[in-house]
């Protein structure tokens, strides 16, 4: 089918305002122009206003001495050598150390709780229910200084803190847990370790293959288990238990010796964990309601029992919908752990934004640096989010 | 066979039953409560441990709570000595008149008392616009949304700021506080982060390159970095980027740290409805002679924020919650007055600090879970459509 044109006339002539191509090429330049010339006005100004407060500016501050103390540290640190660009260490290091450890408890709780969301005992579930409906709806940092000043800084004091059987001291300076001190030999046990995890991997691929070829079954689990744990306490032992622990003790004015978890790390970690769980469990909720009911009732159908359909049907198509926003949230929980400013926990932010732009001035470098490090966290989380979803997306034919 | 034929083959054998037993009732432990209790809590060994460990739990958790906010509860008291254990020789629970007495600091901040009255309009006029445009009922909310999104901001600006010439006595950003500022942070979030988000979400699915890419840019930098770290640059490197005499206040600079902020996640929740909306919708309004701004103001959007209103109710429930952080930047925020009334000496007690937080949660669970009820509700209501 075609169509006839009027022959001969001319194709319509547009103004060359009116030409779709030039206009939006107008546009990009008018933009272009006012961004360019947002960005040179705030570069003069800024230089003109850091000249007239005589701030020097360029990254020379990260090798001066800092000159204050950092309240926890996973490195060495001290007040009197140790430079700036070490106390950005010690605070990344801190924040990386509550996040990872809040992503693994806020995992758990999350889970636990998105599950017994569905459960069908109605308790349960109502309880469950209340739990995310009541801490989603409370600011986080609400929270922590809840569980900082209203919980842990109400502990006892000093002299009557609270004492745990095993050598565990409680109160308002914080906990005091007994120290390991790994002496000669204890490498033995790492090794056994490594082996006990390599040697039940090797037992889980070949039960597979196993099965696959010839339908038996082997106790993975079990055998995985004892090797795993069973192993490195074996060698434990038979090196002559190369394990001491340092256990605190009260002193006059204060718990000397053991590892002291300071209470503004536990309230942000309660904090991070809880508030974090109540979003997780919503995830892990909507993704099982995802797996429609007749991939249950096939499985069913085909005899398989409850807990297999659970692990081999439903759990892999749920953790599809569940990682991508379950990732956004650990993303979340790590942004999150920068409101350990308001309670004093040294994490990046407090150290580094804190302290150190404080003391140097410097806000354009300082905060630069800060937003670059979240920065690269959250595009490497997301890029590695692209390639797993690309990997795991349905193929449909 | 016929029909007469079997019927009177039935009949003529005696032992077979020509009519139907009624059914029997089910079990007694089947139906009614009994029924519901072994169904609900009690189906199998494992269920009947949680159902006990659970109401352990809860016969704990509700009468401690009840005992703390009302029956240990302090409900009078001049000063310190009414909340406290060793003067009162009596276990004590909540001490509500340190709420009492700080409540208009925790409403107003240090506003200047004759003028507490502008601020109380403000809510009013801020009422009225809220159930203006969220009563889907109510007359007029082409009229309701100009009044939301233009007459209120100005008319708001003028009452709280002060102007003299109409004999408003000029009230310094610095004496706000409280609820006030809670309100206005979180409004100003409201009302900027539609409509840059809206258009950070055209930009970001536009044609031109340039465009396309600084909207990118900006929506992934700001959803990168925490809000902390926006505020911090807000609001310690904002005074640097502009001339010293037009250095903006310290809440002015909160509130843009705020609203940039905002507008990065609304624009992604705004693309997510854009992308709903099937490619014909925009051949079809370009079929039809429409340019490019007519087309977005009279097909696309209308369509795309329909689905996305859950979305965007969301968001703000964040952006309430998220209003607490000007805490960090030294500004008033309701919060920071609880946090301040709280170490008062006066009321210096053991239950001080949990009584003001316990306020604080209220409030702001209150806000957010109406707001998340609100959002269930559209929800809801917009499903109607494409039931079947």
């Amino acid at each position: 089918m075609s169509i006839d044109l009027p022959t001969g006339s001319p194709p319509a002539r547009v103004a060359f305002y009116n030409d779709p191509k030039a206009r939006s090429i107008a546009y990009q330049v008018a933009l272009c122009a006012v961004i360019g010339f947002l960005v040179y006005a705030a570069a003069r100004n800024a230089i003109a206003n850091l000249e007239r407060a005589h701030i020097a500016s360029g990254f020379g501050f990260w090798n001066t001495t800092a000159g204050f103390d950092i309240s926890q540290a996973l490195i060495q640190f001290d007040s009197q050598t140790s430079s700036y660009g070490r106390a950005f260490w010690v605070g990344l290091l801190n924040t990386l150390l509550v996040a990872s450890i809040g992503i693994v408890i806020a995992t758990i709780l999350g889970f636990i709780i998105g599950i017994a969301r569905l459960s069908k005992n109605w308790l349960v579930a109502k309880v469950a229910a209340g739990y995310v409906e009541t801490i989603r709806n409370i600011p986080l940092l609400l929270q922590l200084l809840f569980w900082y000043n209203a919980v842990l800084k109400a502990l006892p004091e000093f002299r009557e803190s609270f004492v745990i059987p095993g050598g565990i001291y409680l109160n308002n300076r914080g906990l005091f847990i007994p120290q390991p001190i790994f002496k000669d030999g204890f490498g033995w046990v790492l090794i056994a370790l490594a082996a006990g995890v390599i040697g039940a991997i090797a037992f889980y691929v070949w039960a597979r293959k196993r099965q696959e070829q010839t339908g038996q079954q082997a106790p993975v689990f079990s055998v995985g288990l004892a090797l795993v744990i069973g192993l490195p306490l074996v060698v434990l032992v038979l090196a002559g238990f190369p394990l001491a622990f340092e256990f605190p003790a009260a002193g006059r004015f204060n718990i000397n010796g053991g590892i002291e978890i300071l209470p503004e790390f536990a309230a942000l970690l309660f904090g991070l964990s809880i508030y974090t769980a109540a979003f997780i469990a919503e995830v892990v909720r909507a993704g099982i309601l995802a797996v429609s009911r007749g991939q249950t009732e096939a499985a069913y159908s085909l005899g398989l029992r409850a807990r297999p359909t659970l692990r081999l049907i439903v759990v892999p198509q749920a953790m599809r919908v569940i990682i991508p926003p379950l990732t956004s949230q650990y993303l979340n929980l790590t942004k999150n752990s920068t409101l350990a400013v308001a309670i004093g926990y040294p994490d990046l932010v407090q150290v580094f934004t804190g302290t150190v732009l404080n003391q140097t001035g410097q806000a354009v470098e300082v905060v630069a640096i800060t937003m670059a490090v979240y920065l690269t966290i959250s595009l490497a989380t997301s890029l590695l989010m692209n390639i797993y979803n690309s990997r795991i997306a349905l193929v449909e034919r | 066979m016929t029909m007469s034929e079997g019927d009177l083959a039935v009949t003529e054998i005696k032992f077979v039953r020509g009519a139907t037993i009624a059914a029997r009732p089910p079990p007694a432990a089947m139906t009614g409560a009994l029924g519901w209790l072994r169904a609900n809590l009690l189906s199998s060994p494992f269920n009947i441990a949680l159902t006990i460990l659970i109401a352990l739990l809860l016969a704990w958790l509700i009468p401690e709570l009840v005992k703390f906010l009302l029956i240990d509860a302090v409900w009078t008291g001049a000063d310190r000595d009414a909340c406290r254990e060793v003067v009162q020789h009596r276990e004590i629970g909540a001490c509500w008149p340190f709420v009492w007495e700080r409540w208009s600091y925790f409403v107003y901040g240090s506003y200047p008392i004759p003028q507490r009255w502008r601020v109380d309009v403000f809510f009013a006029m801020l009422a009225i616009g809220v159930v203006w445009l969220l009563w889907l009922e109510a007359p007029r909310r082409d009229l309701g949304s100009v009044y939301f999104f233009i007459v209120l901001p100005i008319t708001s600006f003028i009452l709280l700021t002060g102007w003299s010439a109409i004999g408003l006595p000029p009230v310094d950003t610095a004496l706000w506080g409280g609820i006030l500022v809670t309100i206005v942070v979180a409004s100003v979030g409201i009302v900027c982060s539609l409509p840059i988000g809206i258009l950070l979400a055209l930009g970001r699915r536009s044609r031109m390159p340039a465009v396309r890419l600084f909207s990118v840019v900006f929506i992934e930098f700001v959803r990168g970095v925490p809000l902390v770290t926006v505020l911090f640059m807000a609001s310690v490197m904002l005074p640097l980027f502009v001339p010293e005499e037009y250095s903006p206040d310290k809440l002015v600079r909160a509130l843009v740290g705020i609203a940039l902020f905002a507008s990065a996640y609304m624009a992604e929740v705004v693309r997510a409805g854009l992308q709903a909306i099937p490619k014909g919708q925009f051949e079809g309004a370009m079929a039809v002679g429409l340019g490019y701004w007519q087309m977005i103001r009279l097909i696309i959007l209308p369509q795309a924020l329909k689905i996305t209103i859950p979305n965007i109710v969301n968001t703000y429930i964040g952006l309430f919650k998220d209003t607490t952080l000007v805490f960090i930047v030294g500004i008033f925020d309701f919060l920071r007055t609880v946090e301040v009334a709280r170490i008062d000496p006066k009321w210096a007690a053991p239950v001080t600090s949990t009584t003001g937080y316990a306020v604080a949660a209220i409030f702001y669970w209150i806000f957010c879970y109406a707001m998340s009820r609100y959002a269930r509700a559209m929800e809801a209501r917009l499903a109607q459509g494409d039931k079947r």
